[in-house]
């Protein structure tokens, strides 16, 4: 790398170059697969030193990957070509509640979770909520368009963002959107940004909507016999007037894994568990809770269990939580996968799931945010097995497959990066993918900014190893 | 530089593999949070372990990570796939101190054998720089120092170690028993000292065993008993500290009794995790596991029996948990319950309590400027709800927070105290 010595001189302190062996070697990986080291670290705190990264990167032709703490699923920040990884995590000084206009202006490198606490202290609520809202950054929430259970109600990252600070593949900064939730001027570029995962763009400020904070929750846990019955439940609680704030769904796999770890007393019996949560005015919920109740029991639920306090919310809770220890005791590998499908097509889904699991032999549990179709089949495996990982690999194949062909998605937030790529000609078409190509290189005519994403290089499959 | 070892197999490689990489583990970690870079962070150090069993970087790419590392596990309960980062950490310490052993200088062995051979386990040696002189210099640290020329290192950190250390106790102690009435007895306990707090904190051994005694329990003091290896097991030296473990646990298993107990976050770990030195299906193994399942804190002692308190303690107190307390034992409601029970007093809780003090067995002699940070956003928590106290329970964190209230110019307006001590003040116990 040629201006090595060109990029080092941007950042105002030198301890913000990072290129010792055990350096490179800590920023080779996310939450994914794959280990790619980078050929330099720096760590950007500001507008102009991201410009002039990136100014210096554009004529050199360095490749550029923006990275925040590392949560990525789907191998988003990694390194991919070689070049430089931009750890934006060390910015996370700017985090602004204005509650006047119900907003928040931030840094990339802000928690997402300090987002939400800090608009809480004016009864207000930024609602995303990826598991990793505690660690992951909006800098990498804005760049993977990330959801989380309150998406069912609330929507996810996208809906949340009006107003952003760019830098450009070329260097230049621009502005996009504003501070106000009408805003109709010229394209939209800001949801365009939202979701490219990093490569038309490094966002160095964002503009979030805030919402009133709902003043109380209350929780219910919900076993059915029947997997399917627990389908219809869903789909008949949406169409009572109530919108729930999370609706998540464990299997039967998972309840096993759960109670085999830890015992809570789980209906292990039951083919499917739903997990409610509503939020609102506590007389209202009250009232809402007492519907579900009923629709609920209506579907063919075994019993209807509501917590009575914040204590017994918490324990009803724990279940959910405790799924993944469970099941990494099984094995040490954890695939993690978002596709996603139309609600009505949620039992189907589990049909061929089940399917997968036995055509492959690969031990497959799900768990996840059911309210939105956004299921999260999770593989066990052991990295170390390739014979298996090998299963494992057609196995993820045939699930991206089976949500497509049921009019879902590859993924519903976890984002494409490496892992998912080849298989963006399924879901988007040829003529699809040519127009996000396009678009891609009229932003970015030199590749410089996260080469190696979303869009398959030739003869590319998906691995699911570190070699 | 090419090595006889094998990495894969002195380093925990396979428990490299339980790590996900969710990165869940980074907000707890102290020293990513002051170092500010993925490669201090328990995530970061664990794929390092990974790429050096590997042969992917050297052990000495691997050492300057691993060696900043404080050992506070508090990246274990924060891990939601239970990784056994203390035995990862282990193993790379270990590594790295097979490795330097081929490589590194008579002077370096010195100062190390020294400390470790010499000093620590020797409860006479530490009594004896206990009787009145200045510790550093009477272990004879302050002419190594010069020798070794390590005045790049220690000099700041043990000028003002001094200037905090407490006045100690001397004396050999002797075998003894307190006796409960007939039938009344709550539980059967022997108590474990340890050797530096029983040489600075004497009176916190005293108190603790006093207020075990005035609750119903009796209460043995075994002479054999020895150093717990801790600060061995955590520079690399699993050799020695397996060693001390089988003199403890030979010591104790003299008396039946339904606890050992001690009031010393740091070596309560070690102790808990006796087992972890031997292999399975080793005798030692068993031996190990049982005084590990009897060894336990004072705090979950006294929470199950009825203290006599006699004092109103009007204070306002923050406390700093000892991480190895938290994070190893386990044992973190039992002492809040506890100073929930003293009449008078307020708990304050302050942002991050739960984080280290930067302390972590010699760390902060050491890299003291790395404890420092750690140290100086500790004592802004602290200092956030102004309390008059702050207990702490482990000797190492104690002196810390000496160093930072010091640091903070808060002398006379914070005082610092074990738990045990605020509790026995409350039980008008002296």
């Amino acid at each position: 790398m040629e201006c090595r010595h060109e990029l080092k001189a941007t950042m105002k302190d030198p301890k913000r170059c990072l290129e010792d062996a055990a350096d490179l070697y800590s920023y080779a990986y996310d939450a994914s697969f794959g280990i790619f080291q980078p050929d330099l670290v720096l760590q950007p705190m500001s507008t102009e030193e991201t410009a002039a990264i990136v100014k210096i990167a554009n004529i050199h032709r360095v490749p550029l990957y923006p990275r925040g703490r590392g949560t990525s699923l789907s191998g988003g920040p990694l390194a991919v070509h070689g070049g430089v990884v931009l750890d934006f995590s060390l910015w996370d000084q700017k985090l602004e509640i204005h509650p006047d206009d119900m907003i928040a202006i931030v840094s990339p490198g802000v928690l997402t979770g300090s987002i939400d606490t800090a608009a809480g202290k004016h009864g207000l609520m930024y609602p995303p909520d990826p598991s990793s809202a505690h660690v992951s950054t909006i800098g990498g929430n804005l760049a993977e368009n990330s959801g989380g259970p309150r998406g069912l109600k609330y929507g996810v990252t996208k809906d949340y963002v009006i107003g952003l600070e760019v830098v450009t593949p070329e260097g230049e900064v621009i502005r996009t959107g504003g501070k106000t939730v009408k805003n109709v001027t010229g394209y939209d570029l800001t949801k365009l940004i939202v979701g490219s995962e990093g490569t038309l763009g490094i966002v160095t400020e964002a503009i979030l909507k805030l919402i009133p904070k709902p003043v109380a929750t209350k929780t219910a846990l919900v076993p059915f016999k029947d997997l399917v019955d627990s389908g219809k439940a869903i789909s008949k609680i949406l169409t009572s007037g109530i919108l729930p704030s999370k609706m998540e769904i464990m299997d039967q796999a998972s309840l096993l894994a759960v109670e085999e770890y830890e015992p809570l007393g789980l209906p292990i019996h039951a083919e499917a568990v739903l997990l409610l949560e509503l939020d609102g005015h506590p007389e209202a919920i009250a009232q809402e809770m007492e519907v579900v109740e009923k629709v609920c029991l209506d579907a063919g639920a075994e019993e209807v269990k509501v917590a009575r306090d914040a204590i017994e919310e918490r324990e009803l809770w724990k279940a959910r939580k405790l799924v993944s220890p469970a099941i990494v005791k099984i094995k040490p590998t954890k695939i993690s996968e978002d596709a996603t499908v139309p609600r009505s097509k949620i039992p189907e889904m589990f049909r061929r799931l089940k399917i997968i699991r036995d055509t492959y032999g690969v031990h497959l549990v799900v768990f996840g945010h059911a309210g939105d179709g956004n299921l999260h089949p999770n593989i066990i495996a052991d990295q170390r097995d390739a014979e298996e990982m090998r299963r494992v690999e057609e196995a993820v194949g045939e699930i991206f497959k089976a949500a497509v062909e049921l009019g879902g998605t590859l993924s519903g937030e976890h984002g494409i990066g490496v892992m998912k790529s080849p298989f963006m000609e399924m879901e988007v078409g040829k003529e699809g993918l040519d127009m996000m190509h396009r678009i891609k290189r009229a932003w970015d005519p030199n590749n410089v900014l996260n080469p190696g994403k979303i869009f398959p290089e030739p003869g590319q499959r998906l691995v699911l190893s570190n070699e | 530089m090419s090595s006889t070892m094998d990495y894969t197999t002195s380093l925990a490689y396979d428990e490299t593999f339980a790590c996900v990489q969710c990165g869940y583990c980074l907000p707890s970690c102290p020293t990513y949070i002051t170092m500010k870079k993925e490669t201090h962070s328990p995530r970061g150090r664990i794929n390092l372990v990974k790429m050096a069993a590997e042969g992917k970087i050297s052990i000495d790419d691997l050492a300057g990570p691993m060696e900043l590392c404080l050992g506070c596990r508090a990246c274990e309960p924060a891990c939601p796939t239970n990784v056994q980062y203390g035995k990862i950490l282990e193993s790379a310490l270990s590594t790295v101190s097979a490795y330097r052993k081929e490589y590194e200088t008579v002077k370096q062995k010195t100062i190390k054998k020294v400390l470790f051979h010499h000093v620590f386990p020797k409860r006479n040696v530490l009594g004896f720089i206990g009787s009145g002189l200045h510790w550093y210099q009477s272990w004879h640290l302050d002419d190594l120092v010069k020798k070794l020329n390590l005045t790049r290192v220690l000099p700041e950190s043990m000028r003002e170690m001094e200037a905090i250390m407490p006045e100690v106790l001397s004396g050999k102690r002797k075998e003894e028993t307190t006796a409960v009435k007939e039938g009344e007895t709550r539980f059967k306990v022997a108590f474990f000292t340890g050797c530096v707090m029983d040489t600075f904190f004497r009176k916190v051994n005293d108190l603790s065993m006093k207020l075990l005694t005035a609750s119903g329990c009796e209460v043995h003091f075994i002479e054999e008993q020895t150093c717990c290896g801790a600060l061995h097991q955590h520079s690399g030296e699993r050799d020695k500290a397996r060693k001390l473990a089988m003199a403890n646990i030979e010591a104790f298993e003299k008396l039946d009794v339904d606890f050992v107990v001690n009031s010393i976050g740091g070596c309560g770990a070690a102790m808990v995790e006796y087992h972890h030195l031997f292999e399975v299906g080793d005798p030692w193994y068993d031996r190990a596991k049982q005084f590990a399942s009897k060894s336990k804190d004072i705090s979950a002692i006294l929470r199950q029996v009825d203290l006599p308190f006699k004092e109103r303690s009007p204070l306002n107190v923050a406390y700093q948990p000892s991480c190895h307390l938290t994070n190893v034992q386990r044992v973190a409601d039992e002492p809040l319950e506890l100073i929930s029970r003293i009449p008078g007093v307020k708990f304050l809780p302050y942002p991050d309590m739960k984080m280290c003090c930067g302390s972590a067995g010699i760390y902060n002699l050491v890299h003291y400027e790395e404890s420092m940070d750690i140290l100086d956003m500790k004592m802004k928590n602290i200092r956030s709800v102004r309390p008059d106290v702050i207990l702490t329970s482990n000797p190492g964190c104690h002196l810390q927070m000496l160093l930072g209230v010091k640091r903070e110019g808060l002398e006379g307006k914070i005082k610092v105290m074990h738990l045990v001590e605020l509790l026995a003040e409350s039980c008008n116990i002296h």
